[in-house]
């Protein structure tokens, strides 16, 4: 039996893909922490991520003309354009700026230390899998 | 898509708040270039901020420029010195419409989102050279 790493890597793989979007984003929100009118905007993870799951388990639809219709899911992104969810502001300023410097920096810090995880937990899965190889 | 979108989004960011803070030293440098005539006044100056959409279809994050630099319009303050040789013919001088506690805290608050946007990058530095080593041990 041929071995799937896909499947052998599970969950982790599409986590790290998620979680390096979230940071893209939250870089994002504290870019434009000065910017008048910017709506701060975050993923939905837990959301995203089942998303993420369920695309695997379906086979995916070949496009090949820019007529054809995604199936939600079945894309080319990593489910988290779909669970991208505008921030409720705790005080919006008056310049319409919705972007929370403290509250970005703490998604932010998170995000960091889930990105971590992930990485030590893919460490640890493929190093088992060095050691099946090895056979030392 | 890619990860090395972050080191542009947070350069973007150090850029702009750079701008911000070259306008503050320019502002309190110019805050008592006075002069006799109240249209050549020096006016301070402010950055105008604007998220940025990539055209890159699954890039999510918006970048941000600096749009414009505006001049403000407040009037400048006249104040009477004979005594000044750039004084208009009636004694007056005008000093810039540039109010230095304003700038300061502007000055702060752009310092802060600077720090941030190096916080920013550094960590995402970190996390990617992680991500280099992944599998080797």
């Amino acid at each position: 039996m041929p071995l799937d790493i896909d499947s052998y890597l599970g969950v982790h793989a599409r986590a790290l893909q998620l979680e390096s979007r979230r940071t893209e984003l939250l870089a994002s929100n504290l870019a434009n922490a000065d910017t008048p009118g910017f709506k701060s905007r975050d993923i939905d993870f837990k959301a995203a991520l089942a998303q993420a799951g369920q695309s695997q388990s379906t086979l995916p639809l070949k496009t090949t003309s820019a007529t054809h219709q995604q199936i939600a899911g079945t894309g080319t992104g990593s489910g988290g354009e779909a669970q991208m969810k505008y921030r409720v502001p705790l005080a919006p300023s008056l310049d319409g700026n919705t972007v929370d410097a403290q509250l970005e920096q703490a998604a932010f810090a998170e995000n960091a230390v889930r990105y971590q995880a992930t990485l030590t937990l893919l460490n640890g899965k493929l190093r088992s899998l060095m050691t099946a190889i090895t056979g030392q | 898509m890619s990860s090395f979108r972050i080191f542009d989004i947070a350069g973007a960011g150090m850029s702009a708040q750079s701008v911000r803070l070259n306008t503050v030293a320019s502002n309190l440098a110019n805050a008592e270039s006075v002069s006799g005539d109240a249209n050549a006044v020096y006016k301070a100056k402010h950055p105008v901020f604007q998220a940025v959409q990539s055209d890159q279809a699954g890039d999510i994050g918006n970048s941000v420029q600096v749009l414009d630099i505006v001049e403000s319009q407040a009037a400048p303050e006249q104040r009477y010195d004979p005594g000044n040789p750039l004084a208009d013919a009636n004694g007056y001088v005008y000093a810039p419409n540039v109010n230095t506690v304003e700038e300061m805290v502007d000055m702060i608050s752009a310092s802060r989102s600077y720090q941030n946007n190096v916080e920013v990058m550094n960590t995402a530095r970190n996390l990617l050279l992680a991500t280099l080593k992944l599998g080797q041990g």
